[in-house]
């Protein structure tokens, strides 16, 4: 079995994002980038099948500009085995990279395809869904745990209410939560041996995707800011100003 | 412009997140159906929602665990009669609405804040570091809500018909196994008026009940956690507050030994009071919180429960 994962260069998650002045969009001129951190998690629940016995071939793919290769030799030197990159400066949605998803696994036949629940910078959380609805696959979202069992997949499910456990037909769509596991820092060795694996370049026009967008963002702006309130000295003054406010 | 909302359930009766997403259809300006795929109790409940015209029940056994392999395509098949599907941006709406936009080829709108227009809303990005405001050009709309964005619609005073629906059933791909439900008395995170909530700072699971849950019962709160105390074990998953967590805004959110991380404050900043206890006098939660205290927990907290 193959798995697929999807992984997306995304703005680093430990930057604080700036909002531009003009009101276009988030400023991204030299901040630091790396590999979305739920598809590094994707990347190791993949390789850790693989290394169960459970898969013989883990490829990576990501849609997004000639930089996205950086985010794609990370998965290759955590283990993956060869990368497709679909070059676009575009800013390509969910809806399309699902589109463009659906016409790769349909070239590469994964009995899964594991991604990340959600990007950190659209936080749209759609791809796998609309991907497993494209190809008419069940769905495993927001898992935390995955168990192959012959030709099923067991996820569970991080859930409003708990823990949610619910068996597919493989071939299924995984989508990947942040307790599923711990993914692992790639050696010095194993970035060098990254260069070398196979790395195939496409446009989304080679899947004759239209990577047109649905929606306009009109504006971007700065949440609402907070204004930091008060330190209190102590306890006591605390307590009476929480019953000032009519809180406790 | 008629709107289809689906119900999310618990435990067989309508949630408060239905409510919050029936205002955000009612904004859209048009007639508001609401589906109910589960027990007949349900929907003669939601029947009752203000400003609901119509109910739609779909009974099917095969919908009754929300397997989104089974409700997308009952919901895509009704959505001729539709120009809007909203859900609210719980587990099972994120869940279940980008399978529906997938089956009519529409681009999800995740998580709206507000309705700006017939097809404008705002959303929150970057883990609410910012706020685009997005207009559809698709046929149809399908939306997420975020609860805490809207208020809730009545849970009375309407007389909505019931109608019963079908679709087509089971799709054979998936099969629910089970729930393992975090059984507890307290109020839900996601609706509670007042939240405690505890970091790593609290130490262990024992230390995390010892010291959060009495003053969680003298507020007649519920109790969250952030990512690190929850990884750490002290506190089962569904505490998590944040981006990755629930997003909470009570009248009063207490975070204890929370260093107040952007991923957490995805989750809590539009509380309207933010009280925070933490140690270190630079940690960021106290940039959002309103009062702020500086000390060791392990004092301050059976302090303040022993006085409030
Ligand atoms: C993709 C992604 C998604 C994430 N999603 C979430 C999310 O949804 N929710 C979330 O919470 N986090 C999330 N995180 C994690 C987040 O970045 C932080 O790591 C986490 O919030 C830190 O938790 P904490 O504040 O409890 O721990 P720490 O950052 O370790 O803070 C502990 C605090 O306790 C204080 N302290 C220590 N001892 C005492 C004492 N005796 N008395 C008083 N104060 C004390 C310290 O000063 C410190 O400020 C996410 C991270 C990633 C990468
Ligand atoms: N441009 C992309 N390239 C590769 N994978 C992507 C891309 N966009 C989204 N994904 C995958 O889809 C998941 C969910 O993204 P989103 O629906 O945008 O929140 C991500 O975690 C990735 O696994």
């Amino acid at each position: 079995m193959k798995i697929l994962v999807p992984v997306k260069r995304v703005i680093d998650y430990n930057v604080k994002p700036r909002v531009k002045a003009d009101g276009s969009g988030v400023d991204l001129a030299n901040v630091k980038m790396s590999m979305n951190p739920f598809d590094e998690i994707a990347v190791e629940e993949a390789i850790r099948l693989k290394e169960a016995g459970a898969a013989e071939e883990v490829i990576a793919v990501s849609i997004g500009p000639a930089k996205a290769q950086e985010t794609l030799r990370t998965a290759l030197a955590m283990g993956a085995d060869r990368a497709i990159l679909v070059e676009t400066d575009a800013e390509v949605e969910p809806l399309a990279v699902a589109k463009i998803l659906k016409a790769i696994a349909e070239a590469e036949e994964p009995g899964i395809v594991m991604l990340g629940k959600q990007a950190i910078d659209d936080d749209s959380n759609q791809t796998g869904q609309m991907l497993a609805a494209l190809m008419g696959r069940p769905q495993g979202t927001f898992a935390s745990k995955v168990e192959i069992d012959g030709d099923h997949v067991s996820v569970t499910r991080e859930v409003d209410g708990g823990l949610e456990t619910v068996k597919l037909a493989l071939p299924a769509i995984v989508t990947t939560d942040l307790r599923l596991n711990e993914p692992r820092y790639a050696s010095l060795p194993n970035i060098m041996k990254a260069k070398k694996k196979p790395l195939d370049t496409k446009t989304p026009d080679d899947f004759g995707v239209d990577v047109t967008p649905r929606l306009k963002t009109t504006h971007v702006g700065e949440p609402p800011v907070r204004q930091a309130g008060e330190i209190v000295p102590d306890v006591d003054t605390l307590v009476a100003k929480l019953k000032a406010m009519g809180v406790a | 412009m008629t709107a289809l909302v689906l119900a999310e359930l618990s435990d067989g009766a309508v949630a408060p997140a239905t409510l919050s997403a029936v205002t955000a259809a009612t904004q859209l300006g048009g007639p508001v159906h609401v589906l109910v795929a589960g027990a007949q109790g349900a929907a003669d409940e939601a029947a009752k929602i203000a400003g609901v015209e119509k109910v739609l029940h779909a009974g099917d056994a095969a919908y009754a665990d929300m397997l989104a392999e089974n409700v997308a395509p009952l919901v895509a098949g009704l959505m001729d009669g539709y120009d809007a599907f909203l859900a609210p941006a719980t587990t099972t709406g994120k869940n279940v609405a980008p399978r529906v936009a997938a089956l009519l080829d529409v681009m999800q709108v995740s998580d709206i804040l507000s309705v700006e227009g017939p097809k404008s809303f705002t959303r929150p990005i970057y883990a609410g570091n910012a706020i685009a405001t997005v207009e559809s050009s698709d046929a149809k709309l399908v939306i997420t809500v975020r609860t805490t964005a809207f208020d809730k619609a009545g849970a009375e005073g309407g007389m909505a018909s019931v109608e019963a629906v079908s679709g087509p059933g089971d799709a054979g791909i998936s099969t629910f196994v089970g729930l393992e439900a975090v059984k507890s008395d307290r109020p839900e995170l996601t609706s509670a008026g007042t939240i405690v909530s505890g970091g790593r700072a609290l130490k262990d699971g024992e230390t995390f009940q010892q010291l959060i849950t009495p003053l969680a019962d003298k507020l007649g709160a519920a109790i969250g956690a952030s990512r690190a105390a929850v990884d750490a074990g002290y506190v089962p998953n569904d505490y998590q507050v944040g981006q990755t967590g629930k997003i909470v805004a009570p009248e009063l959110y207490v975070a204890i030994g929370i260093s107040g991380a952007i991923q957490h404050l995805a989750g809590m900043k539009d509380s309207k009071v933010i009280v925070a206890i933490n140690k270190d006098p630079d940690a960021p939660i106290f940039q959002v919180a309103d009062l702020g205290l500086v000390a060791d927990l392990f004092e301050a907290v059976p302090e303040l429960t022993s006085k409030l």
